[in-house]
């Protein structure tokens, strides 16, 4: 299967490359690993005139974290560097395991993190825990850089809140907060190494006993990764019994709006939604209570 | 547009001029005439194309050629330099009854050298996951294993040997 005709351009810094976006509009398209892009490509889906790889781009490479300001993942971070990053592992475990079982060895060095973001699949592995830590993305433009929530970057499927001109620099993860425990579940049809049929993300932050913060992140079965917003509601305030757990992940279902798809059908994903919602707020309690 | 780069494959080094379409699987096969490494689905899925860029195991059908300026690849014809011994990972497969028509060969033989330089004792889980990128459809994948096994333990006698003889 041969790629269709493009032009190619590497520039050397990130404002560079905003100037080439905001010159060619729509009809570039920026390439981190291409691992999602080119496939496309490939099928005849998108046909880009130019290709702007951010390979030239040393600093998008970093993976960094400050006390204060927590971890930043560059936009060309692999996906398996942030899976065996020391500090990803230690801080942000459920961040780095997502990113450990995205795809195959071989997807893993060359694929990353930001792209799997940008890529916008309502089924992409590492988008729930991200959200469930309070990601911000750091989006660069000609002019300058904003920060937006990565929860509010998703307009659908493969559509994200990127005006022309603007590329995302990397991902802003805060500190995680004292008492705090994120997991991350998901269940595929064969292997793991195929795409989730129903991921689930949760975070909770457990104070004298109560739950001072909790976070449901549905993805796989909404047109974007969705919070559960009403089941996080019947926790928020409680003691984080068992007993509410497993009334939240019954509500975490029935705010789920899944499809059926060669994957899954909606019953199926529906069932797993509570299944894993439970999961996840288990062992994020868990992880809470250990810290 | 014509983009030159230049890449050394297997220790040697070429300078090529490339069209930005031209993935590194092309390159090799079509321009370089090394045709040990595969193309199977083309989509990043079987493995069966798969090389090493700087020591990382890729599939070469979604690499870019143009992005391989200044990179040092890794082919199976690589792997035991003409007219030497195979390399043990290369004996194994051949030993273990690894190989049925041998299209997943080259691509399996890389995947097992990327696991094995990173983790030199795996378990069978481990080999399994590190293999999950390669896809067999002859041998079952247990002959598979077992010569990653019988290779590990080749590697690490060799490794032995040559810092005692040091
Ligand atoms: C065999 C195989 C298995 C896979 N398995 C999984 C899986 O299990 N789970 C999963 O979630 N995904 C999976 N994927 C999809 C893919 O590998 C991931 O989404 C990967 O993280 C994409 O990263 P990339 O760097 O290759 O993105 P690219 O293909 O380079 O980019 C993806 C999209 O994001 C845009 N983009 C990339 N970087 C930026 C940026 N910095 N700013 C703005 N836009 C940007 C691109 O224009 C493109 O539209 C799989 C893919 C393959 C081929
Ligand atoms: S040919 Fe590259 S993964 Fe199948
Ligand atoms: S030996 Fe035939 S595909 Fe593996």
């Amino acid at each position: 299967m041969g790629l269709p005709k493009f032009n190619y351009v590497a520039p050397e810094t990130v404002q560079e490359a905003c100037q080439i976006l905001e010159k060619l509009g729509g009809q570039a398209k920026v390439m981190a690993g291409g691992t999602d892009l080119l496939i496309k490509m490939k099928h005849g889906a998108l046909r880009p005139k130019t290709i702007v790889g951010l390979r030239k781009i040393k600093e998008l490479r970093k993976i960094s974290f400050r006390k204060n300001q927590g971890l930043f993942i560059g936009a060309m971070a692999l996906l398996e560097e942030v899976a065996s990053h020391p500090k990803v592992k230690k801080l942000y475990p459920a961040v780095a395991y997502a990113a450990s079982q995205t795809a195959t060895v071989q997807i893993r060095n060359m694929g990353t993190v930001v792209g799997n973001i940008c890529n916008a699949a309502p089924s992409a592995d590492n988008i729930p825990s991200l959200m469930a830590f309070g990601a911000e993305l750091i989006i660069a433009s000609p002019n300058g850089e904003r920060r937006i929530l990565l929860e509010n970057f998703f307009k659908g499927p493969g559509e994200v809140n990127l005006n022309r001109g603007e590329l995302v620099k990397g991902v802003l993860v805060p500190p995680p907060p004292e008492g705090s425990g994120v997991s991350y579940q998901f269940i595929s049809q064969r292997s793991k190494v195929d795409i989730a049929a129903v991921c689930v993300a949760a975070m909770v932050v457990i104070d004298k006993g109560r739950t001072r913060d909790v976070k449901i992140v549905l993805g796989a079965v909404a047109p974007t990764p969705i919070r559960a917003l009403e089941a996080e509601g019947l926790l928020r305030g409680k003691k984080l019994a068992d007993r509410s757990i497993q009334k939240a992940a019954e509500q975490a279902s029935q705010e789920a709006r899944p499809i059926t798809d060669m994957r899954a059908t909606s019953e199926y994903r529906r069932l797993m939604v509570a299944v894993l919602t439970k999961r996840a707020l288990l062992e994020a309690r868990q992880m809470a209570l250990a810290s | 547009m014509m983009h030159k780069i230049s890449i050394k494959v297997n220790g040697d080094l070429y300078v090529l001029s490339v069209e930005p379409w031209k993935t590194l699987n092309q390159v090799l096969r079509e321009d370089l005439n090394l045709t040990g490494t595969k193309l199977g689905c083309g989509t990043g899925d079987c493995g069966a194309c798969t090389v090493l860029v700087d020591g990382r195991s890729v599939t070469s059908c979604l690499t870019l050629a143009v992005e391989m300026d200044g990179k040092e690849i890794l082919t199976v014809e690589g792997l035991a330099p003409a007219g030497e011994e195979l390399h043990p990972i290369q004996r194994a497969f051949v030993e273990k009854g690894a190989i049925q028509c041998g299209y997943c060969t080259p691509g399996m033989e890389l995947s097992a050298l990327y696991l094995l330089k990173n983790n030199p004792s795996p378990s069978e889980a481990e080999i399994r996951e590190a293999l999950s990128g390669n896809l067999c459809r002859c041998t079952g994948y247990n002959k598979i294993v077992e010569a990653v096994q019988w290779a590990a333990k080749e590697l690490k006698a060799e490794k032995s040997k040559s810092t005692r003889s040091k």
